[in-house]
């Protein structure tokens, strides 16, 4: 018996230059759209080339955009499309192309180096520490983020105006958040998240929170409640007396400094963003 | 002399940014040498993000009885004794120190009702002792390794895929590869490196491996001089999806069991009574009705010593063959699996707490709602046992200045993991390469030299695919490859299957050399596949030569001719493969004997 066929309109290309190519591909039961590009990879074009690592969603490599949506294609069903109509398959729109659908991540790695890690308070003396399940079940929701960057890709702050210079993105708004949150950290990062990170430009439309693969709610749990510490801490009369002459609203942190150069990680593909050795050399 | 290509100098090296490499790389670091960590993926994304149910370690959180004493028993007894019984201890006695050293550095697990780090129960482990975040438990390690990594100055080289290593005389002297993207090849000078890639999973036709997992450290260790050991013992996790093809593999994290889940037939009857292993028949419940008054305490933190624990958490290779048997005998399920059911066991919330992921994985991908039905499970290829040979103190290889750690090392779990113990395993030893790599590199006042004709050879082999014009797609060719050790070298084994095997495997490797590669080098995925494929069929020859020598049954290795345990000969053997010239040659080696005070520890109760 024949399978029924699928048609996929696939980017192909680099940042200079590229099409769609159209390819059919015989489809069964649960196939995803990471599926279909394998088979193309198997029997049309080897050389088609796209991120992928679990294909169970886990391990947020192989992020594209189907149909203009940013999405996992390892967690998108074939049967989520009307059969007959052209799945069209590009990548991430806010980063910029290396090959076909793969993109060039590497400011969210820049990103990650410059948050303060955390810091913890000394251990009990027994030599654990205590937290109640109740005060972390909010925070281990942030820790899910299996680091897709689609929330990256989505937010109009990064993808339509660039800004990547100023703001962090949803992704690092909800580490910063994370650590912020955390029961024993014990550095005070708000300068920074208002600064460095830019959570101000975030206008809270929730863009992130809804194409977030791990249904994160980045946005109410996360960015909201940030933005809210960070405007007690400036805007706050009461709060800006006490820091004035205290020097430190929160008893228990203190301010974190940037994280020093030299000492954080050179984390680089060919792709690095200050070009490096990254000239796209071809064989 | 690198000749023209790009070079990079370093003291120590680590290859890999899985769980092991990555705490291998902060280690060295942290005795303040130069560090550089090269991946074939982006950072953060390994296999190591997959593990989902644990990290075993005596902390005593939910049984203050539990210690490494106890740990380190049920390590060897679920190795069947063939393990290295001091990296056994090394690891139950280190396991708690590197769990609590996640926390400083920011890892949040699942807490116990006083606030401390709360443990789960888990197959072979006798008591409740895995540390566990719901069940995305390697994301929250790597995570946390990732974060603590980057603040440690070491340089990561990500997609960039080690195809060869260096060596000056015995030693080391470096490794050459290739960045995914440009294609572009680049020579790494080092003092020291340390072999941290993984494991073999992508050598079956089912398995629940990522795209990683094609054995490059083994490969590249033997290729250098190094020994395997032990690549008989794969293990097939009894518990992978069966159904819908497309998933077919992926794994569902023993956690299930853990939290009451329980495997059935199609006639609704649970199986794993019929099959409790006689070394474990003192501590099994032999009626549902001790199983399920075992379930009710423990998930409430309650100990009863006199209640035994559920068959279903029997170690990983009994289960896997119960369930093989139930099938081959016409009582499985219809996708030609068994039943797992957590429905009718736990409360739909409790469910969707305690085992998140796999709730949405079941639901997204199967249409299956896991709180109203049974999960339809079969066994899939997970963990190699095998490995690099190292050395259990220091984790060096035969090949000096060369160390391995992590699944890609060979030692610690003997002839059959316990469920947990990897991401311990990553941790423990994943230090240990570090700190003896470093220790190695600091000894060494100079970076020894590289020999221009290697390098040339190593880029000349990886070249070799696109200067052909007729030849198989690399593609198709892992899909047989697959095919052929799933059949003759997969879960049960005859002499008869595994020297066909081997035949198809000579036929396959011929037929390798001749891949053709269409395109240029730019992020061309049909050639790094061809890349992949060496190693890939190395791994797969050695476990089909080592399976034929083992003429018994123990552990993950099961030979349908050879069904019993040989207590004599076999038990006191290890079976390393090392290049002898241009081909494969298989040995035994004698067991390290075992100290009397350890043979004391062992036999305590
Ligand atoms: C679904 C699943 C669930 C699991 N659950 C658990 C669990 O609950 N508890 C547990 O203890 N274990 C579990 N395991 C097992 C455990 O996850 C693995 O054994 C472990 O993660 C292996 O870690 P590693 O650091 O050795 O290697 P990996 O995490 O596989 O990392 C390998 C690294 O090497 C790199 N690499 C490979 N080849 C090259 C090359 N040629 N050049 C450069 N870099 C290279 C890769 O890019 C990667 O960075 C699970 C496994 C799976 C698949
Ligand atoms: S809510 Fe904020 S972070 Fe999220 S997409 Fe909108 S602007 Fe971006
Ligand atoms: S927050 Fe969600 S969408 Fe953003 S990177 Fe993490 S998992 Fe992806
Ligand atoms: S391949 Fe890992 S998330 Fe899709």
């Amino acid at each position: 018996m024949a399978e029924p066929k699928a048609r996929l309109r696939v980017f192909r290309g680099t940042e200079e230059a590229g099409d769609f190519q159209t390819y059919d591909v015989e489809t069964y039961p649960g196939m995803v759209v990471l599926d279909a590009i394998h088979d193309i990879q198997a029997k049309q074009s080897p050389d088609l080339a796209v991120r992928w690592n679990c294909k169970a969603g886990r391990c947020g490599s192989c992020s594209a955009e189907i149909n203009g949506k940013p999405r996992l294609l390892c967690m998108t069903r074939m049967s989520a499309f009307p059969e007959g109509e052209p799945i069209t398959v590009t990548p991430m729109r806010a980063f910029p192309i290396i090959k076909d659908l793969v993109t060039d991540v590497s400011w969210n790695f820049e990103m990650a180096k410059k948050i303060p890690p955390f810091k913890p308070r000394p251990r009990d003396a027994d030599g654990h520490w205590r937290m109640q399940q109740m005060d972390i079940d909010r925070i281990q929701e942030f820790r899910k983020c299996i680091e897709c960057f689609l929330c990256q890709d989505v937010c109009h702050v990064v993808r339509d105006h660039q800004k990547k210079e100023v703001f962090s993105g949803p992704r690092f708004l909800i580490h910063l958040a994370t650590l912020d949150m955390h029961p024993l950290d014990t550095l005070d990062r708000r300068d920074m998240i208002k600064k460095d990170f830019g959570v101000g430009y975030c206008n809270i439309t929730k863009c992130c929170t809804e194409v977030c693969p791990e249904h994160i709610t980045i946005t109410d749990n996360g960015i909201i409640p940030l933005k809210e510490r960070v405007a007690d801490d400036h805007y706050d009369p009461v709060r800006w007396l006490l820091r004035k002459f205290t020097g430190n609203p929160r008893p228990n942190k203190v301010p974190a400094q940037p994280t020093e150069a030299g000492k954080t990680a050179d984390v680089s593909g060919t792709h690095r963003v200050d070009g490096g050795h990254g000239n796209k050399g071809k064989a | 002399m690198a000749g023209n290509y790009e070079t990079h100098e370093h003291d120590v090296i680590i290859i890999g940014a899985g769980g092991a490499g990555l705490r291998a790389a902060i280690e060295a670091s942290s005795m303040g040498l130069n560090v550089g960590l090269v991946c074939k993926s982006l950072l953060g994304k390994a296999h190591t993000v997959m593990a989902e149910g644990g990290v075993a370690a005596a902390l005593g959180n939910v049984e203050p009885k539990d210690n490494w004493k106890v740990h380190f028993r049920d390590t060897m007894k679920g190795g069947r004794y063939l393990n290295q019984w001091r990296m056994a201890q090394l690891h139950a006695m280190e396991a708690p120190d590197r769990v609590n050293e996640l926390e400083e550095w920011g890892a949040l697990f699942d807490r116990t009702a006083d606030g401390r780090i709360l443990q789960r129960n888990f197959g072979g482990h006798k008591y409740p002792r895995l540390a566990h975040v719901g069940d995305r438990t390697g994301l929250e390690m790597i995570r946390t390794l990732q974060q603590h990594g980057i603040h440690t100055g070491m340089k990561v080289y990500m997609e960039c895929t080690v195809t060869r290593l260096l060596k000056a005389g015995d030693a080391v002297s470096g490794a050459f590869g290739y960045w995914r993207e440009s294609g572009r090849f680049v020579v790494f000078r080092a003092k020291a490196i340390v072999l941290a890639t993984g494991g073999i999973g992508r050598a079956f036709k089912i398995n629940s491996n990522s795209w990683e997992c094609t054995g490059d450290g083994q490969a590249l260790a033997y290729l250098a001089g190094a020994e395997l050991m032990d690549m008989e013992f794969m293990q097939f996790h009894p518990t992978g999806m069966v159904w819908p093809p497309s998933v077919r593999g992926t794994l569902i994290t023993e956690g299930v069991r853990g939290e009451g889940g329980t495997l059935r037939n199609k006639d609704q009857k649970r199986i794993m009574f019929d099959y409790i292993h006689p070394l474990y028949a003192n501590e099994t419940a032999p009626t549902e009705e001790e199983a399920d008054r075992w379930l009710a305490l423990s998930t409430s933190g309650q100990m009863d010593k006199n209640v035994r624990r559920t068959p279903d958490l029997l170690p990983r290779d009994i289960v896997a063959r119960a369930i093989h048997a139930e099938v081959k005998a016409g009582r499985g399920s219809p996708h030609g699996g068994v039943f797992l059911d957590i429905a009718t066991r736990r409360t739909p919330a409790d469910i969707k707490r305690k085992l998140p992921a796999m709730y949405h994985q079941f639901k997204e991908l199967g249409d299956v709602d896991i709180t109203k039905e049974p999960m339809e499970v079969g066994p899939t290829a997970h963990y190699t046992m095998g490995g690099i040979r190292v050395d259990s103190e220091t984790q060096q290889s035969r090949v000096k200045g060369l160390f391995a750690a992590g699944e890609c090392a060979a030692g610690m779990h003997g002839a059959n993991r316990l469920g947990g113990n990897s991401l311990s395993d990553l941790l423990v030893f994943g230090r240990i390469a570090g700190l003896h790599a470093g220790r190695y590199a600091k000894e060494h006042a100079n970076l020894p030299s590289l020999d221009a004709g290697e390098i040339q050879d190593a880029a000349q082999e990886a070249l070799a695919p696109f200067n052909r014009h007729e030849g198989p797609n690399p593609f198709q060719l892992h899909e047989e490859l697959k095919e052929t050790m799933q059949t003759y070298v997969g879960i049960i084994r005859t002499e008869e299957d595994l020297s066909e095997g081997l035949r198809q495997l000579e036929s396959l490797k011929e037929r390798s050399r001749t891949i053709r590669i269409d395109g240029n080098r730019h992020y061309n995925s049909g050639w790094h596949e061809t890349i992949d494929m060496r190693n890939l069929l190395i791994v797969s020859e050695a476990m089909a030569r080592a399976a034929l020598l083992r003429k018994e049954s123990r552990g993950a290795h099961a030979r349908d001719d050879f069904p019993e345990t040989d207590k004599e000969h076999f038990a006191k053997v290890n079976i390393v493969s090392r290049l002898h010239g241009s081909t494969m040659e298989v040995a035994e080696i004698d067991l390290p004997p075992v100290p009397a005070e350890i043979k004391k520890v062992l036999e305590e109760e």
